[in-house]
């Protein structure tokens, strides 16, 4: 993906984030995850109907790239099952540490953050939203 | 001031961390050198000559800290990794036994994490109360706040000399005369001020006190414990261990040494000891009353410059110490510590380890930058051109 075009999505889904605001409905499971370096700090609440999310929202303080992995996943997650989601996390983490070769189509525009790794500091923003979703998977997972 | 003699300073950066760690001058780093170079040995073995060495001039430092604090004694003077391990070990080798359940501790909420969590600790184990004093509209301590919150249960007030986000410097010695009236003790975490500003610990009353060399241009991992005597002596030692005992046998029967060994058990960072010495010299000769009055200059013009940046918000433009923090409007603190890092401008982002003072201020993460001697009114004027260019904030960090 071309620079320009990658910034562009990103600022786009920092400025004008998917479902940011949290609600008080019946259903969800939510959790509240920090940055160990203390700055952004976020909470995520997903609702699963037969395995599958069917919402996630999200509300709290974080930087730009915090902010759009949030969003962009957000987009990424809704209507896909546990199993599906597991298996872009790992792809996603793949892409991040810059480890192995990695599912791009799996992982459409979060391919945006392919390059966050030459700034370390940053990787922890950009894998901040998965961390939530993790927890979630393992509560849903828990109560089943 | 002195900018040659910061090797640092050549690597082509602008330095306004300093709240965190300072740079070190060459004189430290070659006392450190030295150290590993041209005597090399375990303190308190004087065997043979350059372990005599060691051993002479690791106690000379302990003078030197005692006349830079003005202590009475040297063997109130305690080293130890720093400051969270001075506040740690007054809390559990001294407080632990010397607070009963329902005891008050007073703190603020601009405390730094090592001078709110051994109390609140404490809190959970012994039941002591922790409370906060209020602050004035300038998040400052003011006497008349303190008296308000004092009780018949008021056994400590803790408080750090300087804070580090609001920057704003106690009046520590009218506290220690209020603790001294009310029968109270006095722990003041210098961690802030000690490089800064001078101190004086019998005029202030000071029960205990604590600070880390880092933050003074000495190397980590190295700080001091102060205590006054008749209660430093009281305080039960965490480690126990060789150095720190005069014999023991296996009856069980033993005894330790007196102060200052008691309470250094095992090998000390005799390399950082040694640094500290020098960084302490290095400061008496520029003279801790010229560098804060030329902090406060640097605090003054970066304050003037930085209203002309668009949408600054500064917090703390009134406090009379070297930090200021601020935020541009819908730019995240981390965002901001990023962009200005690309013009090779260092300050910090976040919430700066004093996690409650959100609830003052009402911002939970700001920039701030520290001056120190050694920084300009150039590089705080880079600092205003960078954020003049906030407009091409993304471009840079995306
Ligand atoms: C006010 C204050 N107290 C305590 C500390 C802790 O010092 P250290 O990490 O050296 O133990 C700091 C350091 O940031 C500080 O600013």
């Amino acid at each position: 993906m071309d620079e320009k075009l990658k910034r562009d999505i990103i600022l786009d889904n920092y400025q004008n984030p998917m479902n940011r605001g949290l609600t008080d409905s019946n259903g969800y499971i939510k959790v509240n995850t920090r940055n160990s370096s203390c700055v952004d700090n976020v909470d995520v609440m997903a609702k699963l109907k037969d395995g599958v999310f069917i919402d996630i929202r999200f509300d709290g303080e974080a930087c730009a790239i915090s902010t759009s992995a949030t969003s962009i996943m957000i987009k990424t997650l809704i209507g896909k099952t546990i199993a599906e989601t597991e298996k872009i996390i790992d792809n996603y983490e793949k892409m991040i540490n810059e480890e192995e070769e990695y599912d791009k189509d799996l992982l459409g525009e979060l391919c945006v953050y392919d390059t966050v790794s030459k700034q370390p500091s940053r990787k922890k923003c950009a894998t901040l939203p998965f961390e939530s979703i993790k927890k979630i998977i393992a509560l849903a997972k828990d109560t089943k | 001031m002195n900018r040659e003699d910061f090797s640092m300073l050549e690597n082509n950066i602008i330095y306004f961390d300093n709240g965190a760690t300072t740079l070190k001058p060459k004189p430290v780093v070659n006392a450190v050198i030295d150290y590993y170079t041209k005597y090399t040995a375990n303190a308190h073995r004087g065997d043979y000559n350059i372990s005599q060495i060691v051993d002479s001039k690791y106690e000379e430092v302990r003078d030197e800290v005692k006349d830079f604090i003005k202590a009475s004694r040297r063997d109130e003077i305690v080293f130890t990794k720093g400051t969270t391990e001075s506040i740690n070990t007054v809390v559990f080798g001294f407080m632990n036994t010397y607070l009963q359940e329902k005891d008050e501790v007073l703190i603020t909420k601009s405390e730094h994490a090592s001078n709110i969590l051994p109390w609140l600790e404490l809190a959970k184990r012994k039941g002591i109360v922790v409370k906060f004093i209020p602050l004035n509209e300038n998040h400052e301590v003011t006497i008349d706040n303190i008296e308000k919150v004092i009780t018949s249960k008021t056994k400590v007030i803790s408080l750090a000399h300087v804070t580090n986000v609001v920057g704003d410097i106690r009046p520590i010695e009218e506290i220690g005369k209020l603790c001294k009236d009310k029968n109270i003790l006095f722990v003041v975490d210098a961690a802030q001020s000690i490089g800064h500003l001078p101190i004086d610990v019998v005029k202030c009353n000071i029960s205990f006190l604590g600070f880390s060399a880092h933050k003074m241009l000495g190397p980590t991992g190295i700080g001091v414990l102060y205590g006054k005597y008749e209660l430093l002596n009281k305080l039960s030692p965490i480690e126990y261990g060789g150095g720190m005992n005069s014999y023991f046998e296996s009856s069980g029967e033993l005894e330790y040494k007196d102060l200052p060994e008691r309470l250094e058990a095992g090998t000390q960072n005799i390399a950082g000891v040694l640094g500290m010495g020098e960084a302490i010299k290095y400061l008496k000769k520029i003279g801790l009353d010229n560098i804060h009055k030329y902090e406060v200059e640097l605090k003054k013009y970066a304050v003037t410059r930085l209203k002309e940046v668009p949408n600054i918000k500064i917090y703390n433009a009134n406090s009379n110490s070297g930090i200021i923090v601020f935020n541009i409007n819908k730019i995240f603190s981390q965002d901001l510590a990023a962009f200005l890092n690309h013009f090779n401008i260092c300050v910090r982002a976040g919430n700066h380890c004093a996690k409650i003072v959100k609830e003052e201020i009402n911002v939970s993460n700001t920039c701030r930058a520290s001056f120190y001697f050694y920084n300009t009114k150039e590089e705080i004027d880079a600092l205003v051109d960078a954020l003049k260019k906030q407009d091409k904030i993304f471009d840079i960090i995306l």
